[in-house]
């Protein structure tokens, strides 16, 4: 990663000033807030970080084991995933509801299929993994070929395939038990391995690896660098020669993709292929990337930030329960969490004083 | 929106007349929290059955999703434009229905609660239901005799439905604590409870990712759990996930509700000790055979003896009986299981 350096020069910078109290205030905060604009998954990670190190002190080993640490990547890997396909179709300056519908369509797609039909296990995999692909598909093609608002056609999705769901199903769970005995694969990225304390599991591994490779992508490729042109204004990308119609389509169907494999690693978190999961994936992935500061208008911010911003999401929740707080709590936080990040948002964007 | 309510109920009306031709057909509403849970599904059909059998006429309506008030109470102002004799209902908001169920007993029909309670109870003419504090109770007392002697120092974690405390929660995590032998302080409120051998709550949302969650939660409280309560059967496949994460599976007793199909499935695997199972279908066919007698010559229905409500009865389902704690086995449990 090339950002780290900067993370380091960042940190270590701020370190040595804020020791040195001197009336260059102004000079000071100035620094700060250039730092803060040029690294947009900067604000993420100081909450982060604070929020850990504070629950770390208010309940010790409980919550700073690597045991609990680990657990929290477990508990938002779905979250995560879904978050990152969220984040690719914000920068696009579009919005996806139905984020979480696919997902669960996904997963009982690949469940039904091996189970209705007998099917491999493996053509089911891939079976759920085209499906999701396909509606996210059919959602950029309408956002970019019929132009109606994402926000709309999302909206409308989100209940066509929830629905769809729920009739294909017929809301049936297939069991834990039956899915180890006669499709493991299933469970495929549930599988979990320790190192010392830490546990982890191919789910969690995969969202690292996921958040990573689409970081790269979105700044290190030509597609990448048309999303962000795109998000920012369709009309000056399209001057300069972006095909913004393929580009949004192909944003939308590589989202379907990522929901598709976060539907896998549901059955691998829950065991058993439920219909009925992942209600609020849509709204949980969203409020990840507005934590994370990656605006809702399109062409600014880091993936890094949703990931960042899913795991403070992750460390609240369990650090509140562990220190036995009611859960409305939590949601009560989360709220004063989103609309501070873009309360910051707004005044790194503005032009420093 | 009345003239479309009347043109939509005349429609209905001739439609439905059409095929009753004749006869003033009685006709019937279900209203029920979703139509996606299973529980929901196994209701209707029970409904349906008997509706068919009786020549009632059916229309059944649903919220979106679980505690989708606002549909709840367009549904019963539907079954009013329609004229219909009798409504069974399980309300998701229990206290905010009372207004729309008054509405429609004023208009001579009978309104019965299915399931879950309204608030107050006397709101509706009639509750059938599950007593959800017996089913509590059984699967406490059946895990406080299987334990024996080391129950004097169970580690327990309950995981609930949500923070609201909906009744049917906090009944069945009462009274398996009643049942257990835990001090209840305020009977109508989870958590108050003082028993040093309460290691926490956590909620679930009556689902297993929840259910997973909750468990997670309570292990990194405290990881020595070996008694846990679960207001649902697939809360407690969620919780069995997490505790087979951390290799607990096999000395740690998971108790629950419900009686589904894939729940006593679990039980017979020995995913779950114990759960007391609860009879949706019964509860629906009893309550269209209550709207028939309602409509035929106005009886209404009368609660069982010493209760509120009318029990549509409870039975503990385990393959390891305990000493003083009737139960079935799960061979039977399948028989009589739903969804």
């Amino acid at each position: 990663m090339s950002q780290s350096d900067n993370y380091e020069s960042a940190a270590s910078q701020a370190a040595t000033e804020v020791a040195s109290f001197d009336e260059h205030q102004k000079g000071l905060l100035g620094k700060f807030h250039h730092a803060l604009h040029v690294t947009p998954a900067l604000v993420p990670l100081i909450v982060l970080v604070s929020a850990i190190v504070i629950f770390g002190l208010l309940l010790g080993s409980r919550f700073f084991s690597p045991f609990a640490l680990t657990l929290i990547l477990q508990q938002v890997q779905i979250v995560g995933i879904v978050a990152a396909a969220q984040s690719l179709v914000i920068l696009t300056a579009g919005i996806d509801l139905s984020v979480g519908a696919i997902a669960v369509i996904s997963s009982v797609v690949m469940g039904q299929f091996t189970f209705r039909y007998g099917l491999p296990v493996e053509i089911s995999v891939l079976c759920g993994l085209a499906f999701g692909t396909a509606i996210g598909a059919l959602n950029g093609w309408l956002v970019a070929a019929m132009r109606l608002p994402p926000f709309i056609v999302t909206l409308g999705m989100w209940q066509i395939v929830l629905a769809a769901n729920f009739l294909y199903s017929a809301n049936e769970t297939i069991r834990s038990q039956d899915i180890a005995e006669q499709a493991p694969l299933l469970q495929f990225l549930g599988t979990k391995f320790n190192i010392g304390g830490a546990v982890f599991t191919y789910g969690v591994i995969f969202m690292v690896a996921l958040v990573l490779v689409l970081a790269y992508v979105l700044r290190h490729t030509a597609w990448g660098r048309h999303v962000y042109a795109v998000g920012d204004d369709p009309e000056a990308a399209e001057l300069s020669g972006v095909n913004v119609k393929a580009t949004l389509i192909s944003v939308y169907a590589i989202a379907g993709l990522i929901c598709a494999f976060a539907g896998w690693a549901l059955i691998g978190r829950i065991g058993s292929v439920s219909p009925t999961s992942g209600q609020l994936l849509n709204i949980e992935s969203i409020t990840a990337v507005v934590i994370g500061g990656i605006s809702l208008f399109g062409g600014r911010g880091s993936i890094l930030g949703t990931f960042f911003g899913a795991l403070i999401v992750g460390v609240f929740t369990l650090g509140l329960r562990l220190a036995g707080a009611d859960a409305q709590w939590t949601f009560l936080l989360i709220g004063v969490l989103i609309i501070a990040a873009v309360a910051v948002d707004q005044w790194i964007r503005k032009v420093a004083a | 929106m009345k003239r479309l309510l009347a043109g939509t109920a005349l429609a209905v009306t001739a439609l439905t007349g059409a095929a009753q031709a004749g006869s003033h057909a009685v006709s019937a509403c279900l209203i029920t929290k979703t139509d996606t849970n299973p529980f929901f599904v196994k209701m209707r059909e029970g409904a349906e059955a008997k509706a068919a059998e009786l020549g009632i006429t059916l229309n059944s309506y649903a919220g979106k999703i679980d505690g989708d008030h606002e549909t709840q109470v367009a549904a019963i102002e539907t079954c009013i434009a329609n004229g219909a004799k009798g409504i069974l209902l399980t309300a998701s908001d229990t206290s905010s229905i009372v207004p729309a169920v008054q509405q429609a007993r004023d208009a001579g029909i009978l309104v019965i609660a299915l399931d879950t309670p309204l608030d107050p109870i006397d709101a509706a003419d009639m509750t059938f239901a599950t007593d959800n504090y017996l089913a509590g109770l059984l699967i406490g007392q059946w895990a406080k005799a299987t334990l024996g002697d080391a129950a004097a120092d169970a580690r327990i974690a309950t995981l609930d439905l949500n923070v609201s405390q909906p009744t049917v929660d906090v009944l069945r995590n009462q009274g398996f604590l009643d049942g257990f032998g835990v001090d209840l302080a305020d009977p109508n409120v989870i958590g108050d409870e003082t028993d040093p051998r309460l290691v926490g709550s956590d909620v679930t949302d009556g689902n297993e990712e929840g259910g997973r969650r909750a468990m997670e939660n309570l292990l990194a409280k405290d990881p020595t759990i070996n008694v846990v309560h679960t207001i649902n059967e697939p809360a407690a496949a969620g919780a069995y996930e997490a505790l087979k994460a951390v290799g607990r599976e096999n000395d740690v007793l998971i108790v629950s509700v419900d009686g589904g199909c894939p729940g006593v499935q679990n039980v017979k695997d020995g995913v779950i000790g114990a759960t007391s199972q609860q009879y949706p279908l019964l509860m629906a066919s009893l309550g269209i055979e209550a709207i028939a007698a309602w409509a035929a010559d106005g009886v209404k229905p009368q609660a069982s003896e010493g209760k509120d409500f009318f029990d549509t009865g409870v039975a503990l389902v385990t393959d390891k009986p305990a000493e003083g704690v009737e139960s079935i086995d799960t061979a039977k449990g399948m028989e009589l299981c739903w969804g």
